[in-house]
């Protein structure tokens, strides 16, 4: 009886190739593009590293954080009087870098402030209410629920139809992709370009700002020992609105960078999956640690584009758990340790 | 300071307490069988009164007889029980201890003493196993003491109550205790879920131990309420009971009096003196000196990780070092 | 010691009251008042009381969906109720146990046993399976515990999460085991009371439309299922290992420090968690006969969370309530028309049923945390004695001081 069942098992027809000669012929654009890919998780998993090194929790709404600065880009490009269905980029290249600009402080305005709601209304009662982490825990999966559906069913409700709603928001393509240059016979976009330069600056601003003023000082010093930081005049609450605002103002600008990737990618589930992706990044270069969750975001990028070269388009998604469970397991503290504050034993 | 007999409390003495155990067992049974006997005269404020379920409880003896250890002990009373030889710890550059040696015989009080961050809490985790030494040993029942888990140190034979109360605060008192009786129990998941015959004579065990460990500490009326709920010092007491329960060779008590008043210190010295005259060996951590003077038969004294002193409490209370350590030098004499 | 005066004692609610007139019943005087309770619930469907029974689907489904959620909050109640461990996958269970029927059972499946050459009958074959479905899915908690609950809370959940993402990428790539997003479809299930009218027996999915459709009989199966679970996790909580489960839950480190083994008993209680999800799972599977990934999210995943967070979480009956709250309330609005004379659309309301659920769950956490019917553990198996003691002293005390 067994014989049959254990010939059966191997005898269905392998799911999974091995494709490791395309992956070898494509590698450097792989890597190039898995780079852009991870320069966005990198943004996004800075703020769940901020957020868990300030108060130790994990802000599941996160993601929709994220997808908020998506849909506020959105807005404002239609306030602009973009039509959905047009090609942007033919406005003209001083013009579009004028309407990413616009666009980008439009996805960034939304995203901060709804990291700061978020924070007011849902975390700080609980706070003051000292409640134990699961609690903590079971809230921001409520607030990411609240959050997806209302702009599944309310906003389009609220604004006729235009935003939000079932179906992904029709494609602003704002630059067209074109090539510059070839890298070791990887073609290099604009969008490529764009993306990594301005995720380059956005994490040199983040890590002076969190290494070299007096807020990043603040931050580090509540992460460390918030008792002894209020003693020394620092206001834990102040420093807990300005994490979560850092937190959003990168989401939403990383919400523009993915648009300019993934034109289609604006509806109300578009966050989940990439929020999560996210702290599996930020956990992987170290909980807490804000270079770690910029490498951290890099080397998912890359790995999941090989991965998917590798094992096949529909294991693209399992590589991230896949590395979270293996530094977990084996390096739980992440590649480069947790330093933003102490991890709780 | 006068000890009981030795000869109840020999190794392998495990007979007289088995016999009264049986008798015990006997009263139980009709105690389950039937309704309550009837109240009792007990203090007031009390929500339970024990004698309604184990009449046998409102006798003192019977008590400590119950709570009294019955297992097998290899160190024989008065011999050595753990031995610390040259111990020394080190975390990175910071000598924590540094080369202590000294002995805890079995059936004394032992204090440990010396001002804050002298190593104490130190001194007991590597006693404990908590922390490997750098070098040295630590010996324990004869054996040497290797790195352990925590829950395997208390089966070895070594029970500690801690410095802030850490209680089970949704259980209620008895449960708390009963959770210490656990540790020494065999009842797997399967046996628990079909309840066979060894889950119901352990949960019998269990109760029966438990409520006498609450009469013994003296918390006995407060059995089903929650520890959450129990007075500060009550739950001092079920902290306490809660370590006898699991039936250790060494009992640790971390700073027990903290927060006391000097009536409950006076009641808490007699406890501990209840506790060792039934037959276990304490380790107590204190700073309260009035205390420690009172109550323990030895005294060791460490300031910046070395031991300084080592004594009889008159001794120690003379000893000029342990005078310095604590009160400081005056200056001229420093000069 | 100290002498708390018997008035500043916290004074109980009409719950307590109630709690404490049914933890004095002994045994037997609990099982007469519940079981004609037992009865009503199940005769629900048939009874077709007029607000109650839902009109857009069919009240008999959503009571046998009601039975398996309530299943399925049970098992999580295990784990995250009592033990206090977070866990978001739990759908993976859930995924594990239907797929195990599935894999056996459905003719497209490479691993079917109904077949000609197979060791299953048809009519037995569902029965049969879920035995197995339950070891298979205790052996993947195992698997997943082992190397996971020694991590922290936070990372426990988002491993977890990960878990039952993975099984769901599993059962949608494996195109050639698990039929991909197509599916298995005619899945076994108990072929009993077969007679003229129902030909299929009364468990197949076409037998409905009349009285008493599948969806009554699999209530019905599952409320027996419900019953035998309960007994069992009762028996549990009730001795070291509910002891172990909320110590570990109130101080882990604590705990560990009195002797008890935390890693092992929390490895149980993902073990046990994860087999009565796999039971759920198998249910699930018989009764739609047909098993897609589609419906083994993350969302599905939070709705768990939520009936047994919404009813109490570590009180097996309240999550018990959560799970009907969360099943019911949805149906109730659909294809609803108008309440008592008030017109309302109710499939738009139903339609919002993720932004209540996580409002509720918001507004839970800040103002009552415990959920709608708080825990009172019992975790004595002997404790009822003392309780009755204590309950009577304290009633002779109260005439004391009224008088």
């Amino acid at each position: 009886m067994t014989g049959p069942l254990v010939g059966s098992i191997f005898s269905a027809a392998p799911p999974i190739n091995f494709n490791v000669e395309a992956l070898g012929n494509l590698f450097w654009q792989l890597t190039i593009d898995g780079l852009s890919y991870g320069a966005i998780y990198a943004l996004v998993a800075v703020g769940y590293t901020l957020v868990y090194g300030v108060l130790r929790l994990i802000n599941f709404a996160h993601s929709e954080i994220f997808m908020l600065g998506m849909f506020g880009q959105y807005a404002v490009l239609m306030a602009l009087g973009f039509t959905p269905s047009g090609n942007v980029y033919s406005e003209g290249t001083l013009l579009t870098i004028f309407y990413l600009g616009i666009a980008l402080l439009g996805g960034m305005a939304v995203s901060g402030g709804a990291a700061v709601g978020l924070e007011r209304l849902a975390y700080r009662p609980l706070r003051k209410r000292n409640a134990p982490s699961l609690v903590f825990l079971i809230t921001a999966i409520g607030a990411s629920f609240v959050i997806q559906e209302f702009v599944h069913f309310v906003l389009p409700q609220l604004t006729g139809g235009e935003l939000g709603g079932l179906n992904a928001q029709v494609p602003i393509r704002l630059v067209a992709p074109q090539e510059q240059f070839t890298l070791f016979g990887a073609s290099v976009t604009n969008i490529t370009l764009i993306i990594l330069g301005a995720a380059f600056i956005l994490a040199l601003g983040t890590d002076t700002f969190v290494n070299r003023t007096k807020f990043g000082r603040g931050i580090r010093a509540v992460a460390q020992d918030p008792n002894t930081a209020t003693l020394m005049g620092v206001s834990r609450e102040r420093v807990i609105m300005l994490t979560f605002l850092l937190g959003g103002l990168l989401a939403g600008a990383a919400a523009l960078l993915y648009t300019l990737r993934v034109p289609n990618g604006i509806i109300y589930s578009g966050g989940f999956i990439l929020g999560i992706k996210a702290f599996c990044a930020a956990v992987l270069g170290g909980i807490g640690n804000l270079r770690g969750a910029l490498l951290g975001g890099l080397i998912l990028g890359v790995m999941e584009n090989y991965g998917q070269v590798l094992f096949g388009a529909g294991w693209r998604d399992v590589v991230a758990f896949v590395l979270l469970i293996l530094i977990l397991m084996f390096r739980p503290t992440g590649i480069l340790g947790e330093t933003l504050g102490r991890a709780r034993v | 300071m006068s000890r009981d007999s030795e000869s109840e409390h020999d190794p392998g003495a495990i007979g007289a307490g088995a016999e009264v155990g049986e008798e015990y067992r006997h009263m139980s049974e009709e105690a389950y069988g039937e309704g309550p006997v009837g109240p009792m005269i007990t203090d007031d404020a009390v929500t339970v009164d024990v004698a309604d379920v184990h009449p046998e409880l409102a006798d003192p003896e019977v008590v400590a007889e119950i709570v009294a250890p019955t297992r097998a002990i290899d160190t024989r009373v008065g011999e050595p029980l753990v031995e610390l030889n040259e111990v020394s710890v080190q975390f990175g550059g910071l000598t924590a201890l540094d080369s202590v040696t000294f002995t805890i015989n079995r059936g004394e009080i032992l204090g440990l003493i010396g001002p804050n961050g002298a190593g104490k809490t130190t001194c007991f985790n590597a006693m404990t196993g908590v922390y490997r030494p750098t070098s040295g040993t630590v010996t324990f029942d004869h054996q040497v003491m290797a790195k352990l888990k925590r829950n395997q140190i208390t089966r070895l034979g070594i029970a500690r109550t801690f410095q802030n109360v850490r209680l089970f605060g949704e259980m209620t008192a008895l449960e708390n205790v009963v959770v210490g009786t656990d540790a020494r129990h065999k009842t797997s998941v399967p046996g628990a879920t079909f309840r066979t015959s060894r889950h119901r004579h352990e949960e019998r065990d269990a109760i029966d131990r438990g409520m006498a460990l609450l009469e013994f500490v003296g918390v006995g009326g407060r059995a089903t309420e929650k520890a959450r709920n129990l007075p500060y010092g009550d739950q001092r007491r079920l902290e306490i009971a809660r370590a006898l329960a699991t039936e250790p060779k060494l009992l640790c008590l971390d700073e027990p009096a903290a927060g006391f008043n000097p009536a409950e210190k006076a009641a808490l010295m007699d406890l501990i003196r209840k506790i060792r005259s039934d037959g276990y060996t304490v380790l107590l951590i204190e700073h309260d000196m009035r205390l420690v003077m009172g109550v323990t038969d030895r005294i060791v004294v460490l300031e910046f990780g070395k031991k300084i002193a080592e004594g009889l409490p008159s001794e120690i209370r003379d000893n000029p070092a342990v005078i310095a350590a604590y009160l400081g030098v005056p200056d001229d004499a420093s000069a | 010691m100290s002498n708390a005066s018997f008035k500043d004692r916290p004074k109980g609610g009409v719950g307590d009251s109630f709690r404490s007139w049914w933890n004095a019943l002994a045994r037997p005087a609990q099982w007469a008042f519940g079981a004609p309770f037992i009865l009503l619930i199940a005769l629900l469907p048939l009874l077709n009381i007029p607000l109650l029974t839902t009109e857009g689907t069919n009240f008999g489904a959503v009571m046998a969906q009601f039975g398996m959620y309530a299943l399925i909050a049970i098992g999580l109640n295990v784990v995250v109720g009592q033990a206090g461990l977070l866990d978001l996958g739990y759908v993976g269970f859930y995924a594990v146990g239907a797929y195990t029927v599935a894999l056996l059972t459905s003719p497209s499946s490479p691993w079917n046993q109904t077949g000609p050459n197979g060791w299953l009958s048809t009519d037995w074959a569902w029965l049969a399976c879920l035995p197995i479905a339950v070891a298979i899915t205790a052996l993947s908690g195992l698997i997943l515990g082992s190397p996971t609950l020694r991590l922290r809370g936070d990372y426990l959940a988002i491993v977890t999460l990960g878990f039952g993402e993975i099984v769901r990428l599993l059962a949608d790539n494996l195109t050639e085991i698990t039929g991909g997003g197509r599916g298995l479809a005619q899945v076994a299930y108990p072929r009993l009371g077969v007679t003229e009218e129902f030909p299929l027996g009364v468990f197949s999915a076409g037998n409905v439309g009349k009285t008493l459709n599948s969806g009554v009989w699999w209530f019905w199966f599952s409320i027996v299922l419900i019953i035998i679970v309960l007994l069992f996790v009762g028996n549990l909580e009730r001795s070291r290992v509910g002891r172990a489960w909320v110590a570990i839950r109130e101080d882990e480190d604590a705990a560990e420090i009195m002797g008890v083994p935390t890693f092992k008993f929390k490895l149980w209680a993902f073990v046990i968690g994860a087999s009565i999800g796999g039971m759920s799972g198998a249910l699930y599977a018989g009764q739609v006969q047909f098993v897609v990934p589609t419906n083994f999210n993350v969302v599905n995943s939070v709705l768990f969370l939520c009936a047994v967070v919404l009813g109490g979480q570590g009180n097996k009956l309240g999550v018990i309530l959560g799970a009907f709250i969360i099943v019911y309330l949805p149906n109730f609005f659909l294809g609803r028309t108008e309440i008592l004379g008030i017109p309302i659309n109710g499939d738009s309301i139903a339609q919002y049923k993720y932004l209540f659920f996580g409002l509720a769950l918001m507004v839970l956490m800040i103002f009552r945390p415990q959920g709608l019917i708080p825990v009172r553990q019992k975790l004595l198996t002997y404790g009822r004695e003392l309780f009755v003691a204590a309950r009577r002293r304290s009633k002779a005390e109260e005439a004391e001081v009224t008088k």
